[in-house]
């Protein structure tokens, strides 16, 4: 598809000269935009199958019933859950925890300066639907004021702006890309006005629109794979920066964030994928404008 | 390209030609070429001959009329199978139409490449066509670097390398001197001898005469055909 050798002076095109650093920052951008695509569906992934799975049920503390009748209330709903089918493990929150949790709001305090609920966090079987609701009010009727959080409401509105964001990231890579294209476009049609003498020399010799277009397909691909190579060069430390402030800023409210090794891949397989995009598009425009000579 | 003998190598029936909305250029031209038969085509300057090689070497198509090449229909024959016609052409063009950017060497291997020649195969040649053009010591230079006989050697090499069924060259002896003109006369004469058709535009009457060939003769777009003094294997067939 491709060819080195050109019989057309195509390196002394002025477009094309700036062709490269087009495509590079438009890597660049479609990077950021890929990699934020990436992180967003892993975020979104460990959202869903790390939290789907997991209810807290929270015992608030009876002001008037000291420590010994809280630890009932506690010991009451364990037995409850352990007979609750779908119910594969529980274990309670350390009081240092809920502590540590609360510090944000209530900041430095012992746990005898406030009434702390307990917290059971529950390992639910994903195998076995079990209601948040029914549970909730099967402990209600035992403990007074027991409340079973499944995360449901609130991790569905995260995962669905989540997914949004994602939508939004692969529309700007798909604009990339279409902008992209048409770059190259308007360089090979451009290519094809200024070589329109050396290109007739050409077909009157006898050469095929193929041998023509393969001349252009292998420029193009040429300054598609450099330009993509620039940009990604220029992308990597940039999204090496941005997870490196990413690690800083979550401190424990968003899992982590980090790309995974498919998506470093697909970064790596960018360059290449602009360099064959730019090579069909310039193919495929050479074909169809040389349709229209003799 | 192989040639059946008693096909025509081209044949012209009614043949005009307009450019856009302009006047016709070439009215009512009718010929045959049989094989291995050399014409000199005359005619003072803006007669039509330029335009009607454009149309034998398959740069235009004719506005009315029909044009057969090697006995295919032209208005009929596909996009794809133009090329395979084209490479039993070649052309000596008036201007050259070399490619600057490519070196003697390259410009002459052109029809060798774009027909999938071997490299091997196409450096023997055209170094030894070079050689017999007197080009090999400038088989890297440019052509911006040629002088006008040069380039004109250059030309008549790429035209000439893929030993072609039909040749036609455009004054192909305007810009060497009478010595080199002769010369390459008498290669075309060489390639007629192997079978080559030839048609060769040109307004040197005197070499018209002396080498005898038929005559077709242009004026205001109108085609006169005179036969030969010379004894050739084919003659003109006018129509």
């Amino acid at each position: 598809m491709f060819s080195r050798r050109t019989d057309l002076p195509l390196d002394q095109d002025p477009l094309s000269r700036f062709l490269p650093w087009l495509i590079a920052f438009m890597v660049y951008l479609a990077a950021m935009a890929q990699s934020g695509l990436i992180g967003l569906d892993e975020l979104a992934r460990r959202w869903d199958t790390g939290m789907a799975a997991t209810l807290t049920v929270q015992i608030p503390a009876d002001p008037d019933g000291g420590k010994a009748a809280n630890d009932r209330r506690l010991q009451k709903t364990m037995n409850i859950l352990a007979q609750t089918p779908g119910v594969l493990h529980t274990e309670v929150v350390s009081e240092s925890k809920v502590l540590e949790l609360l510090s944000p709001w209530l900041g430095v305090v012992q746990a005898t300066d406030v009434p702390l609920p307990r917290l059971i966090d529950v390992e639910t079987d994903p195998e076995i639907e079990l209601d948040a609701r029914v549970l909730q009010q099967k402990l209600a009727s035992t403990i007074k004021g027991v409340q079973v959080d499944d995360h449901g409401i609130w991790l569905a509105r995260l995962i669905q702006m989540v997914r949004t964001l994602e939508a939004f990231a692969a529309a700007v890579l798909g604009l990339i890309l279409l902008a992209a294209t048409g770059t190259v476009v308007f360089t090979t049609r451009t290519g094809l006005t200024v070589h329109a003498e050396a290109i007739e020399v050409l077909h009157l010799t006898g050469a095929q629109d193929s041998y023509i277009a393969k001349q252009f397909a292998g420029r193009a691909w040429g300054m598609g794979l450099k330009g993509g190579l620039i940009g990604l060069v220029l992308a990597v430390p940039t999204l090496v920066l941005l997870g490196y402030v990413a690690d800083r800023l979550q401190a424990g409210m968003l899992p982590d964030m980090s790309m995974p090794l498919a998506g470093w891949l697909s970064l790596i397989a960018l360059p290449l994928a602009v360099g064959l995009v730019a090579g069909l598009t310039a193919r495929i425009t050479v074909m169809r404008n040389l349709k229209r000579m003799i | 390209m192989d040639m059946d003998p008693s096909v025509p190598i081209a044949r012209f029936e009614n043949v005009g030609l307009r450019y856009g909305l302009g006047p016709e250029v070439l009215q009512d031209v009718s010929f045959e070429l049989n094989p291995g038969s050399y014409h000199f085509l005359v005619g003072p300057s803006g007669a039509g001959k330029s335009s009607l090689l454009k149309l034998m070497y398959l740069a235009h198509r004719p506005s009315r009329g029909l044009v057969s090449l090697f006995g295919r229909e032209i208005a009929t024959a596909s996009r794809e199978e133009l090329p395979a016609l084209r490479r039993s052409i070649g052309v000596v063009f008036q201007e050259y139409r070399l490619l600057d950017h490519l070196s003697t060497f390259d410009n002459v291997a052109l029809p060798l490449r774009v027909a999938g020649i071997r490299e091997n195969d196409i450096k023997r040649h055209v170094e030894e066509l070079l050689g017999w053009v007197g080009l090999k010591d400038h088989m890297s230079a440019r052509p911006p670097t040629l002088s006008g006989g040069q380039k004109q050697r250059a030309s008549i090499a790429r035209a000439v390398i893929a030993r072609p069924s039909l040749l036609m060259a455009d004054e192909p002896t305007g810009n060497v001197d009478d010595r080199m003109g002769y010369r390459l006369m008498h290669l075309f004469e060489e390639l007629n001898k192997l079978g080559t058709t030839i048609v060769v535009a040109t307004h040197n009457e005197a070499m018209v005469r002396e080498l005898g060939h038929p005559v077709m003769r242009l004026n205001r777009g109108a085609l006169d055909i005179t036969p030969g003094t010379k004894s050739t294997p084919s003659t003109v067939g006018g129509m």
